[in-house]
């Protein structure tokens, strides 16, 4: 698999990785504030949001009628209508696309719920890696106390509930998220992840996040108007 | 003796009417990894997939099969494209709309498909039931490769799918489809024309390039997955005639 960058594509794709309360969307979101405020093309996404596909997988989710191939599919749904519609469009127009959650989260995510790893891969191999991968690697009682402090009620497929861990929905995400955590440091030097520590204070971790996006991406490129 | 020989086949005549020939039960394989934790040794029902183009006599087939298995003694479960809990109607939109690229549509349909596997096909299999699919990977894998997706990729998507004891695909002619399409609609579809692929401004002609070119697909398909090509072309009776007997054979497990 290759990069946008290896694609030949002027556009840079830069994605955020990590469990759900490991800061990453805070940290993608001030560095979106930072490029826009250089006046550089940035477009921002986030994994589940395509719009037609979404009414499917909240009915789905809501009715509890998806098994761990359907759960895959709809988001591999979700995300093919957003890559071919926005992200490639955008990638070949020059964009800086900003990416809450790539096929990484599904890479993890499926084969913790027992689909096969190869045909996870498989189905999502029309997609190109990453220019630049984040991923906030929190300590799991860090990540967990920042999503069970916050928000009490669990909904059932963020608990894994499906997976039949335990009756318990606070149990059955920690275990859950564990074995995801594992599927992430499992991918990480394979796929040469970028990784933060995400027990840092928020502004140190963004410091560090912005000091290797302008090393690794010659953002002077990505104007919105180029300087005569 | 003739005696005692004959009394036992007089008994045979007077109950044929109601004998009900249980099927024999035979291995089934996914055709990759399959579906998580499904065993297929507990599938004991039959599925038989019927392929081919809208005008191909497909609904008239599967009909009369139904008819047939049902007064044969055996319960018969329907499934079709677009007929998922999951994503019929969202899928249904999108097509209305026409505004969802290649790769998205065929993973809706493949969600499609999946749903129904395991929610209808699977469970009616294990029950014991025929489970009639009114077109099934083979139609979605055509037309994608129609329109360029890579065939690789395709065969990993489907490996989820279980290999059908019987698949028929009615071919019938471009020619012929097109008048037995106007027949009945007095319009052509535009999916069914391929209109996306741009291949002709005038519908008429884009639906018989389109449909020769699926016609092709299903042929070089066939070498890899081995179903019967079915003259569509015959009388429904006698197309349906063939149906049975190899039906039959599948039902004696042979």
């Amino acid at each position: 698999m290759q990069k946008f960058s290896d694609l030949g594509y002027p556009g840079r794709l830069i994605a955020v990785e990590g469990l759900d309360g490991s800061g990453k969307s805070t940290q993608i979101f001030l560095l979106k504030r930072w490029l826009e405020m250089q006046g550089l093309k940035v477009f921002f996404s986030e994994w589940n949001s395509s719009a037609l596909v979404k009414s499917a997988t909240s009915k789905g989710k809501k009715q509890n009628l998806l098994t761990p191939t359907t759960f895959s599919l709809i988001h591999a749904t979700d995300f093919a209508d957003r890559y071919e519609r926005q992200l490639v469009p955008l990638l070949k127009a020059g964009y800086i696309v900003l990416c809450d959650r790539y096929i990484f989260t599904a890479y993890a995510r499926d084969v913790v719920r027992g689909c096969p790893p190869e045909w996870v891969r498989g189905v999502y191999n029309f997609a190109a890696l990453p220019d630049l991968t984040f991923f906030f690697k929190a300590s799991l009682d860090v990540s967990l106390s920042r999503i069970l402090d916050n928000r009490p009620t669990l909904k059932h497929h963020e608990a894994g509930m499906d997976l039949n861990l335990s009756p318990d929905p606070y149990e059955s995400f920690r275990i859950f998220q564990g074995r995801i955590f594992e599927q992430y440091l499992s991918m990480s030097t394979e796929f040469g992840f970028l990784v933060m520590d995400a027990n840092q204070r928020i502004e140190e971790q963004q410091g560090l996040v912005r000091r290797l996006v302008s090393t690794h991406i010659d953002l002077g490129q990505f104007r919105l108007t180029r300087a005569a | 003796m003739p005696r005692s020989k004959s009394a036992p086949k007089d008994r045979v005549s007077r109950i044929v009417g109601s004998s009900v020939l249980v099927p024999k039960v035979t291995p089934k394989t996914f055709y990759g990894h399959g579906i998580p934790d499904i065993d297929s040794n507990h599938l004991t029902g039959k599925l038989i997939a019927v392929e081919g183009a809208d005008g191909s006599g497909r609904s008239t087939q599967i009909a009369r099969l139904v008819q047939w298995l049902e007064a044969s003694g055996h319960h018969t479960v329907q499934v079709g494209l677009k007929r998922s809990t999951l994503v019929s109607e969202e899928l249904e939109q999108a097509q209305q709309g026409n505004i969802l690229a290649r790769t998205t549509l065929s993973l809706f349909y493949a969600t499609d498909f999946a749903d129904q596997l395991e929610n209808t096909i699977l469970p009616a299999l294990r029950a014991g039931s025929m489970v009639i699919a009114d077109r099934y990977i083979y139609t979605l894998m055509a037309r994608d490769l129609v329109r360029g997706v890579d065939e690789t990729w395709l065969r990993n998507l489907y490996g989820i799918a279980l290999a059908p004891d019987a698949v028929f695909y009615l071919e019938v002619c471009p020619e012929l489809l097109v008048q037995r399409v106007f027949a009945k609609n007095q319009s052509l579809d535009y999916w069914e024309s391929g209109m996306d692929l741009g291949l002709s401004r005038d519908m008429f002609d884009s639906f018989l390039r389109y449909q020769g070119l699926m016609r092709d697909t299903f042929r070089r398909l066939q070498q890899t997955y081995g179903f019967d090509i079915v003259d569509g072309e015959r009388s429904p009776d006698a197309i349906n005639a063939e149906l049975q007997s190899r039906i039959e054979a599948v039902l004696a497990g042979r």
